[in-house]
């Protein structure tokens, strides 16, 4: 059948229908998991195996928040291919570059079905050239705690890095040698996988601060080490020098400011990249010289919005996940920089998400079309190289969505008739600034009402599009193989979009 | 009328795709300093396809060529062809170099069939800055680049923050210039991360007299076009001194904030209003 | 044997090498081969049949260059080659 963004999708599967139609439906929440009274402790990752008597078949999660340098999903890998344990069912919250293990596993089968929010590198690679047996389910950040919560995701045993763990099963991010900050991901993992094991190379007497309750843990396994700090910052602190990406980053927080989204109270997001830095200075010194004070940013929280906050320009910041070891040192110290799970930032199902608290957010795209759907999940040739993360779910929540991105990145232009995968659907996107022009999603006429007397260098998307194959020529479709390696599954749990295995080229 | 030129290598692809999106009020492709020797058959070719065959280019299109007495000269100058240039800059620019463009120029006006070619006189020697009147009066020049990397090697000193060793050249051009009333254009500045350095140096050069400065890399625009906008300040104040003079027409003088305004502050605020209007600046 | 190279790998650009051969071939090593092949190809035939020049090899290394570029560096080339001993 056609979903709602006009994409095919198998006629067995719950199709997407438009980024609203979950408010008529009721949340469903499976129990949370029945507390402990004992916490038990093994010092490797076997015992643990032992202990919950793991076997082929089962469904392990994990977060991310250890990025590039986390070993505890090799650890656990290593041990499923020790064992031999077949068509496992992996949830991490994100994969990155170097979880290298989980190749000759996918190969191999012991792993068959994966369900995460963002993919990138030779898992990627491996997925898209269509080695995985099942399917692969991207989610979006909100979209996995609600997945969780509802028991849509089931799992058996959640493995959580944990920096520094306590004798009672408590755990924090906040400090210790592989600090990472807030461990907003794993919240829905503790509270809902039916066991939970905490993974730390740091036990200490007791935490007065923590985010992980202890009486949620079932087991806790001390090792000598659980990540590599150098891989855990995103490296990301300086903002672009590419006079392109200055000029975009200038020109949307001028754009803001004309639509008067730089005010008192003001809340907003962007990502971590080098030109959504950029846009952050440029907004900051606009709320300086008006002498705003804006009541929170949120998101992936880097050292640009720890000063703001310091600055006074904020009155909170609520934090997923940390991005650089300032945001760390700022969550650990400053009481009004917030821990947030991945359901009180994204879930469509909570009450009043912070998604849905936010003026503006700032977003990249690989690829938009003229119906403004945005794909952040494969590149042109349908290569997975990332995921929604919370772009769909802050897209859905804030006031205004803004995309910026380079018009052409290495002569392929990043506007196409339709996007090779739907990630974002165009209904929640509202402008995409270039470096060659701004378009504004024609269903967003107020905004296009309070803009057209601008000196902005206003055009329909159609025109930008032209306008890029003028200056690179017209790219070719690639096309993909016909199997269907997995499924971008919006927040609500309805499929928005299908990933196909990538074409072989001879 | 112009703020801010910028700087483009002849063989850099990256940047001159881009070169229409730079926030410049013209463009200078360049083939002499930024290109290697063996490398200029290639930085031609390329600039020459480039603007015969996009169709977005800068709206003010300026070629530095190569010395008049160099091999590379003429057939930089064959550029001309592509139709799109309107501006040569002219590099150790002097009367007697200017006279040998002007036979060329004159030349493939007719064989190209083009309208008259104007041209940026690049002073960057002692016995240039003596002679810049001579220049600044010929009849194709528009405007006077002052080049003071190559001036003080001339003069064989270094260069300084303050810019006091440039001043005397500095001020020839702009004299030269605002008696013949064509545009001087001021140095680029060399160091490209340092914002607070480019901002002293501009204003600086604005105080004395500059109407332009050119720029070495796109972050440099912002500064310079800034700075050699009027301000919110000057455009208020013009703009209430033009009311002023509408309602006091047949006086000679009047007063405004306490101070006389009389005929050369009235065209000077009718002046401010002029550009800003160009530049798009309320 | 006469051979002639332009260009570079930088980002935007492409690295042409053309040598004398028997017949003409063109090899096409792109980062956007799968959007662009057809189109570069294009451009470097037409641009040797403007130059009237036939049995060479050329060699594209190609860091998504456009159109104007690609054809530049080729011309380029060809003339370093007939320049050179």
């Amino acid at each position: 059948m056609i979903n709602g963004v006009k994409r095919q999708i198998p006629d067995d599967l719950k199709a997407f229908e438009k980024s609203d139609a979950f408010k008529k439906i009721k949340r469903r929440l499976i129990n949370k998991k029945e507390k402990q009274s004992q916490t038990v402790f093994f010092d490797n990752i076997e015992k643990a195996f032992d202990h919950f008597k793991i076997v082929s078949g089962q469904c392990l999660s994990f977060h991310h928040h250890l990025r590039n340098g986390d070993k505890v999903i090799e650890m656990v890998a290593h041990e499923i291919e020790n064992r031999n344990l077949i068509n496992m069912h992996l949830a991490p919250s994100s994969i990155f570059p170097n979880y290298t293990k989980l190749v000759d596993l996918i190969k191999n089968k012991n792993v068959t079905n994966i369900h995460t929010n963002y993919i990138n590198g030779p898992v990627a690679d491996t997925v898209s050239q269509g080695y995985l047996d099942g399917k692969l389910i991207m989610n979006t950040h909100g979209g996995r705690a609600r997945a969780i919560e509802s028991g849509d995701l089931k799992i058996d045993v959640a493995f959580l890095a944990c920096p520094v763990v306590d004798r009672n099963g408590n755990g924090t991010g906040a400090f210790g040698k592989t600090a990472c900050g807030t461990l907003g991901y794993a919240i829905s993992d503790l509270e809902y996988a039916r066991y939970v094991v905490l993974v730390t190379d740091t036990l200490v007497d007791e935490l007065e601060d923590y985010q992980f309750d202890g009486t949620y843990v079932d087991a806790v396994v001390v090792v000598d080490s659980i990540g590599d700090s150098d891989g855990i910052v995103s490296g990301t602190t300086q903002l672009t020098k590419d006079p392109i990406g200055l000029k975009i980053a200038k020109d949307c927080a001028l754009l803001l400011d004309e639509l008067d989204m730089i005010k008192e109270n003001m809340s907003m997001q962007t990502g971590a990249g080098k030109t959504s830095l950029a846009v952050v200075k440029y907004v900051k010194d606009i709320m300086k010289q008006k002498n705003i004070i804006g009541s929170f940013a949120s998101g992936g929280i880097t050292k640009s919005y720890v000063e703001m906050l310091n600055e006074g320009l904020f009155r909170e910041l609520y934090d997923v996940q940390c991005f650089d070891l300032d945001a760390v040192e700022s969550y650990h110290k400053n009481r009004n920089h917030k821990a947030m799970s991945a359901s009180e930032y994204g879930n469509p199902f909570e009450k009043n998400p912070v998604c849905n608290k936010l003026d503006f957010v700032i977003l990249g795209a690989t690829e938009i079309d003229l119906d403004f759907n945005v794909n952040v999940t494969t590149d042109s040739l349908g290569n997975l190289i990332g995921g929604s993360g919370g772009h769909a779910d802050i897209a859905f929540g804030a006031k205004v969505t803004i995309i910026i991105s380079p018009l052409i990145k290495s002569r392929i232009p990043i506007i196409k008739e339709r996007v090779t995968t739907v990630t974002t659907p165009g209904s929640d996107v509202d402008i995409l600034i270039t470096e060659r022009g701004i378009a504004i999603n024609p269903i967003r006429q107020e905004l296009i009402e309070i803009l057209k007397n601008s000196d902005f260098p206003l055009f329909t998307i159609n025109e930008l599009f032209d306008l890029s194959h003028r200056i690179t020529g017209v790219p070719r479709e690639v096309g993909h193989e016909s199997k269907i390696v997995g499924y971008v599954e919006y927040r609500d749990g309805t499929i928005i979009d299908c990933i196909y295995q990538v074409k072989r080229f001879q | 009328m112009f703020r801010s030129l910028l700087f483009i290598p002849g063989n850099n692809p990256s940047m001159i795709q881009n070169a229409d999106v730079f926030p410049a009020d013209g463009v200078i492709f360049d083939l002499e300093d930024s290109v290697d020797i063996k490398e200029k058959d290639n930085a031609r070719n390329l600039i020459g396809n480039y603007l015969t065959e996009t169709s977005t280019y800068p709206s003010m299109v300026v070629l530095r060529v190569n010395q008049v007495d160099t091999e590379f000269f003429e057939k930089d100058l064959g550029l001309l062809a592509t139709g799109k240039i309107d501006y040569i800059l002219l590099p150790k620019a002097g009367v007697d170099s200017l006279g040998i463009l002007e036979e060329k120029l004159v030349e493939y006006e007719k064989q190209y069939d083009l309208s008259e070619i104007k041209v940026l006189a690049l002073v960057e020697s002692a016995k240039a800055i003596i002679e810049v009147f001579k220049i600044a009066k010929h009849k194709r020049v528009e405007g006077i680049l002052l080049g003071a990397e190559d001036l003080c090697n001339d003069l064989e000193i270094g260069r300084s923050d303050e810019g006091t060793e440039i001043l005397f050249a500095r001020s020839r051009v702009i004299y030269a210039c605002a008696s013949n009333n064509i545009v001087s254009i001021d140095t680029p500045n060399t160091s490209i991360s340092d914002e607070a350095h480019l901002r002293k140096d501009c204003l600086n050069a604005k105080n004395l007299g500059m109407k332009a400065k050119s720029a070495i890399h796109p972050n440099q625009l912002e500064i310079i076009n800034e700075i050699f906008s009027p301000s919110k300040k000057d455009i208020e104040w013009a703009k209430d001194v033009i009311k002023l003079a509408e309602d006091n027409i047949g006086k000679g003088a009047f007063s405004y904030k306490g101070k006389m305004i009389d005929k050369p502050l009235i065209l000077k605020a009718e002046k401010i209003i002029e550009i800003a209007k160009q530049f798009k600046i309320s | 044997m006469k051979i002639g190279i332009a260009g570079s790998k930088e980002s935007n650009d492409c690295l042409v090498t053309v040598k004398e051969s028997k017949t003409t071939n063109i090899i096409i090593d792109s980062i956007v081969a799968a959007f662009f092949y057809d189109q570069i190809k294009a451009v470097i035939e037409e641009t040797l049949k403007e130059l009237n020049i036939e049995n060479v090899t050329v060699v594209v290394e190609d860091k998504g260059a456009l159109d104007y570029t690609i054809k530049s560096r080729l011309v380029s080339a060809i003339k370093r080659m007939e320049k050179s001993v």
